[in-house]
């Protein structure tokens, strides 16, 4: 399944973010920051403990189940009153989450973590980038392993001079993309399509902002 | 007309580059002191792209100087900082300066540098870069429109010998020589019964090669390299002999062993030649050339 990454902002940030909001409504989710531990119940509550020493007015607390899901704003119904008192609304939800909301309750909406990377759950406790969703997917020449996403550079030839040991040259906790696009293509006795020259990719498949539009059929 | 370094690459002469670093700012008088002392000494010099991605003078700039100043320049570019437009206006402007020499290279992760949270480019990668110059000598723009006034570069790129697991490096360089690469830098090599291994490998290939010789300054420099250097391996009796050398003369155990491994590489006809790096000693190139007999 697919999740959103998230990293909770420091309280510093928050702080200057929230500066001059003397009351406050946070508001968690049940569904990915719940499994990475930054935006569940009991985030949710130690944010609330935190702003009270600091001496704003928490007006209410919830968990939405799924804050990117457009029944939120049902979900959120029955906090209309300390919603209203409140001067903004901390939202400790992806990216996703917090524009759902914004797009919903004309109030501040305060992103209280950082959306890192949309990803995939590879171990325990363990999620990984595995596709930037380029809008021109190549990992039919690569044995299913993401260049684009998984190489540091996004290199589409193979590996650059940094590779170490099989690990990328920013961080040796990282796989080298090309080493494990190497091993793959090898074990599939396919390395012909690494050694295929790959041109210039087209960086613009989607140009951002991405839309799409069921075509309405004939 | 081919590029003198051209030339001197099909010469079948034994071939000597070295580097030029561009300053931190505008005053060049360092660069142009390295630039003088070295210009008729070497084949050609290299003039590195924001090296390590640490923003300085840059290369076009270097390169420009070191043409006006009667030497013979290879430019280099990173894939780090550009993207299709600028490298090939780049390309344009270089050709249009009498600079002919470009080596190609994919560039540092901007995260090693000094400007952590700059945007990274790398719209094209060292391979397409080659290709790139291949197409605008063809007439053509990577578009596939007509230039007006041509170009005519000698290319090269990087490869590095001792790369682990070094398959896929060889693939990459393979690559490289398919998108029209004709010379060849290699990373810094140490152990040279190991890069003799890789010419036998590398000789099926039409092209130049430079071996890459970094001036070892002391032990714990080597130290470092084996550490943080991707892919560069110093040798536990070359780290002892730096470290064997008397007080204040590392350098010149350094210099001498460059200068072995130069006349080793030289005199078994290892490969075509040499790219001399000494990093921050640019005028100790003189010495390395004399130690190895050159
Ligand atoms: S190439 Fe990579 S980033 Fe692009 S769509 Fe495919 S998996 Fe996603
Ligand atoms: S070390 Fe590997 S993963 Fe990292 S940037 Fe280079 S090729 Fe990409």
């Amino acid at each position: 399944m697919i999740r959103s990454i998230t990293q909770q902002k420091s309280i510093e940030e928050i702080e200057r973010l929230t500066d001059g909001m003397g009351r406050i409504f946070i508001i968690g989710c049940g569904t990915c920051v719940t499994l990475t531990r930054t935006g569940g119940a009991p985030e949710v509550a130690a944010m609330q403990q935190q702003l009270t020493e600091k001496g704003k007015v928490v007006t209410g607390t919830t968990v939405v189940p799924v804050a990117c899901d457009n029944l939120t704003m049902d979900m959120l119904k029955e906090f209309q009153n300390p919603l209203k008192q409140a001067d903004g609304l901390l939202i400790m939800t992806c990216a996703f989450g917090v524009q759902t909301i914004a797009r919903q309750i004309s109030k501040m909406v305060i992103p209280a973590l950082d959306t890192l990377f949309v990803g995939k759950e590879t171990g325990a406790g363990e999620f990984n980038e595995v596709c930037l969703q380029c809008g021109t997917c190549i990992i039919g020449e690569t044995g299913g392993i993401c260049p684009v996403t998984t190489c540091h550079k996004g290199l589409v030839n193979g590996p650059c001079g940094g590779t170490n040991n099989g690990k990328c040259e920013i961080d040796s906790n990282k796989d080298c993309a090309w080493t494990l696009i190497y091993n793959r293509l090898k074990d599939l006795g396919r390395l012909d399509a690494m050694r295929k020259y790959q041109k210039p990719r087209n960086h613009l498949g989607e140009p951002t902002p991405g839309k799409f539009k069921i075509p309405a059929s004939a | 007309m081919p590029s003198a370094f051209k030339k001197a690459l099909d010469s079948g002469k034994f071939v000597v580059t070295c580097e030029a670093a561009p300053s931190k700012g505008t005053n060049l008088e360092n660069m142009k002191h390295h630039i003088a002392l070295l210009k008729d000494k070497v084949d050609a010099m290299n003039v590195t792209d924001h090296q390590s991605s640490v923003m300085r003078y840059p290369s076009l700039g270097g390169a420009l100087l070191v043409k006006e100043m009667g030497g013979e320049p290879i430019l280099q570019m990173t894939c780090r900082d550009r993207n299709r437009l600028a490298l090939q206006a780049d390309l344009l402007f270089a050709a249009s300066r009498g600079i002919n020499n470009v080596l190609c290279l994919t560039g540092d992760s901007v995260m090693l540098g000094d400007h952590k949270d700059a945007k990274a480019v790398f719209d094209l990668d060292s391979s397409q870069l080659v290709a790139a110059i291949r197409r605008l000598e063809s007439g053509k723009d990577m578009a596939g429109n007509e230039l007006d006034g041509g170009v005519r570069f000698c290319a090269g790129a990087i490869v590095t010998p001792e790369a682990n697991p070094i398959e896929p490096q060889l693939i990459k360089f393979e690559k490289k020589i398919e998108a029209g690469a004709e010379f060849i830098q290699t990373q810094a090599v140490y152990d040279l019964d190991n890069f003799k291994k890789f010419m036998e490998y590398a000789r099926q290939f039409p092209v130049k090669v430079l071996a890459g010789v970094i001036l070892l300054t002391s032990a714990p420099m080597a130290r470092f390299m084996n550490k943080n250097v991707a892919g560069v391996t110093v040798p536990q009796d070359l780290i002892d002999e730096m470290a064997s050398a008397p007080k204040g003369g590392a350098l010149n155990k350094g210099i001498e062993i460059a200068g072995r491994m130069i006349r080793r590489i030289k005199e078994e006809n290892m490969c075509d030649g040499v790219h001399i790096m000494a990093i921050g000693k640019e005028e100790k190139v003189i010495d390395i050339m004399a130690a190895a007999g050159l």
